[in-house]
């Protein structure tokens, strides 16, 4: 048995190996998205409003349409609201140029500071926020809540997303490495002729599954040091727990693959069952984003995805240090959805076509 | 002598046909077993019930006398009809992961001589020509030097030379004393290599014996091939069977002589004539009134 195990974990490993197309790719695609995240994310370039500002045009001060209202400024308010973080101020010289950006929602509000007015497109929610922005700079009001300064170590965004971009590529890995592989071998007839051999169902996907385990782990290590010598990243946790973490999360998500190869005989399917179960699991399993304010059944829903606990695990051992006890709900959970998945996908595998 | 494999009344039925109907036989040990068939008549589906591939409706299989069960598996070498190789291995790659499988293996350098694969050892299983690939698909079913092989249309599709290079391998292992059941739609193949050949036709089996055994008795005349158009009267006035082909017609004669005289007689041109014992193909023609070949 393990001899057989051991012959097919090898000729699998050889397979992936020489793919360089796919391995190439396993490897660079977290890079790019780690480097095109950074880029988009440096806190210089970070904008969350455009605003358009008027220079030596002859302008309509007074025009206005169905969707775009015009208003008046003080000097001062103008000159405060210049100085508001995170706009990013850009200039025109033709009105009717900077009215169609307006329109079309790509700046959110238009100022022309020497009629002292500005236009808003009524339709523009961001629009609206800018609007309460220039507003608020000419308030001069007491607050009564007093401001103060958080303390403790803060995560940039890009050390927030790392977890979850590995989580990411270890799913896409153990969902496409084990479950379309395993389908183009039914399809091409290479399970058939395994079929025939003393080699046993369970001996098959037992070596696919070590197989594409020690695949992860050798991907997301080399990713792992080549983000962390090139971004700084830092694990702040045990790394056993997180190898402890990944083996868990890697082995639930191989067990997906498995159910969805189960069966099937068609490539073009099972991309598409795994396109529909991967996709929507990479944006509800706060890979990118954060679910906090989502609808609560997005949230409960987000809770039965082995992704959601993988990349949460992930980012309490990174980016907080917790240690696997404080991560038990977690591991109790990729557990739980390993076993369920590996038993219906062994159940249920069949070495032909239907 | 021993009976290595034994069929009885086996029964195969898709939803709105029957693909094998109520086939019985035994093979001896180190016999070749031909079962000859045109492509629909069960060959590969009576095959595929015998290696445990697809469940039969009714009937059972024996093999030494036994219901098949892990020896079977152990002891038995399959080359399918359509198989792909694992891709990004190379030859000799290939043929260690299939030996390992096994408990008994084959000898890797006798495999590689026996299946002419030297030169092509270190080659990329996707980068080797369709002879190759035949012979690496063998080879695979070699890999655990096997008593009992399977070989579902080894030569279809490949070139005159590829093709006897196979029936060279296959008579290798008949050497060997292996049994060997091999299927084909080629006449000619079936009559080279097979000791007993079994003709199937709509799932059943209409004739079976050695090809010799079964041409003596039902077939052992002479056909009379004519690159002519003749007319119908004409033919009928010959005494015997006649079939028309694709580009002229085939007579088969009860007096050669008298045959010839009628054609001359009516001033047919004999220079495309040619004249040859009946084979399996006529066999069949005259068995299921239908080319092997359809």
């Amino acid at each position: 048995m393990i001899r057989r195990i051991w012959t097919l974990f090898k000729a699998r490993n050889m397979e992936f190996f020489r793919d360089r197309a796919a391995y190439g790719w396993n490897l660079l695609f977290p890079f790019m998205i780690i480097i095109g995240f950074s880029v988009m994310f440096n806190e210089e370039q970070q904008t969350m409003f455009k605003v358009g500002v008027l220079i030596e045009s002859n302008t309509n001060s007074t025009y206005a349409s169905e969707n775009v209202s015009v208003s008046g400024i003080e000097d001062n308010q103008y000159r405060s609201f210049r100085k508001t973080k995170y706009i990013d101020f850009i200039e025109f010289t033709v009105f009717n140029h900077a009215m169609d950006k307006l329109k079309h929602h790509r700046i959110d509000l238009l100022i022309d500071p020497r009629s002292k007015r500005y236009w808003l497109s009524q339709t523009s929610p961001k629009g609206y926020v800018v609007e309460r922005l220039l507003k608020a700079t000419a308030e001069t009001r007491k607050t009564f809540y007093k401001q103060k300064k958080i303390s403790g170590r803060e995560i940039p965004y890009s050390e927030w997303l790392f977890p979850g971009i590995l989580g990411m590529n270890i799913m896409f890995s153990a969902l496409y490495g084990v479950g379309y592989t395993v389908v183009r071998y039914r399809e091409n007839g290479v399970l058939k002729r395994f079929s025939v051999t003393p080699l046993k169902p369970y001996e098959f996907l037992a070596a696919q599954i070590i197989s594409r385990i020690y695949l992860l782990f050798i991907t997301t290590l080399i990713v792992f040091l080549g983000c962390t010598l090139i971004f700084g990243f830092k694990c702040h946790g045990s790394y056993l727990s997180l190898l402890a973490l990944f083996f868990l999360g890697g082995f639930s998500m191989i067990s997906v693959g498995l159910v969805v190869a189960a069966r099937s005989s068609s490539e073009e399917f099972a991309n598409g069952i795994l396109n529909l179960i991967s996709w929507p699991m990479m944006f509800l399993s706060e890979v990118w984003f954060s679910l906090e304010g989502a609808k609560p059944w997005v949230k409960t829903f987000s809770e039965f995805l082995p992704l959601t606990h993988l990349v949460t695990g992930a980012r309490k051992i990174m980016n907080d240090g917790a240690t696997l006890f404080e991560i038990k709900y977690q591991l109790l959970m990729l557990t739980g959805m390993s076993l369920l998945f590996f038993i219906t996908g062994s159940i249920f595998f069949k070495w032909n076509r239907n | 002598m021993n009976i290595v494999l034994e069929v009885q009344n086996l029964t195969k039925i898709y939803p709105g046909i029957k693909a094998v109907d109520g086939v019985s036989f035994s093979i001896e040990q180190g016999v070749c077993f031909g079962l000859l068939g045109p492509n629909g008549a069960g060959k590969t589906t009576t095959i595929e019930v015998i290696e445990g591939i697809v469940p039969p409706t009714s009937g059972q299989v024996l093999y030494k006398g036994k219901h098949r069960g892990a020896r079977f598996r152990e002891e038995v070498g399959i080359q399918f009809q359509n198989t792909e190789l694992p891709a990004f291995l190379s030859v000799k790659e290939t043929l260690e992961t299939f030996r390992n499988l096994y408990g008994r293996k084959s000898d890797m350098d006798e495999l590689v001589e026996t299946c002419y694969l030297q030169e092509i050892l270190s080659s990329d299983n996707r980068k080797i020509s369709g002879g190759q690939k035949q012979r690496l698909l063998l080879a695979m079913a070699l890999a655990n030097d096997p008593e009992l092989i399977f070989l579902d249309e080894p030569t279809t599709g490949l070139d005159p030379q590829s093709r006897r290079h196979l029936w060279d391998i296959v008579r290798k292992i008949k050497t060997k004393k292996k049994t060997v059941i091999l299927t084909t739609h080629y006449m000619e193949e079936a009559q080279i290599l097979c000791d007993i050949i079994a003709i199937m036709d709509y799932g059943k089996i209409i004739a079976s014996g050695s090809p010799e055994k079964l041409l003596e008795e039902q077939c052992s005349g002479i056909a009379v091939i004519l690159h002519e158009h003749l007319d119908e009267k004409i033919l009928n006035s010959i005494q015997g069977k006649w079939i028309r082909s694709k580009d002229g017609v085939e007579i088969y004669p009860e007096h050669l002589n008298d045959c010839i005289k009628t054609l001359m007689d009516m001033k047919i041109n004999l220079s495309t004539l040619t004249i040859r014992p009946q084979n399996l193909e006529d066999l069949f023609l005259k068995l299921t009134g239908k080319r092997l070949r359809a």
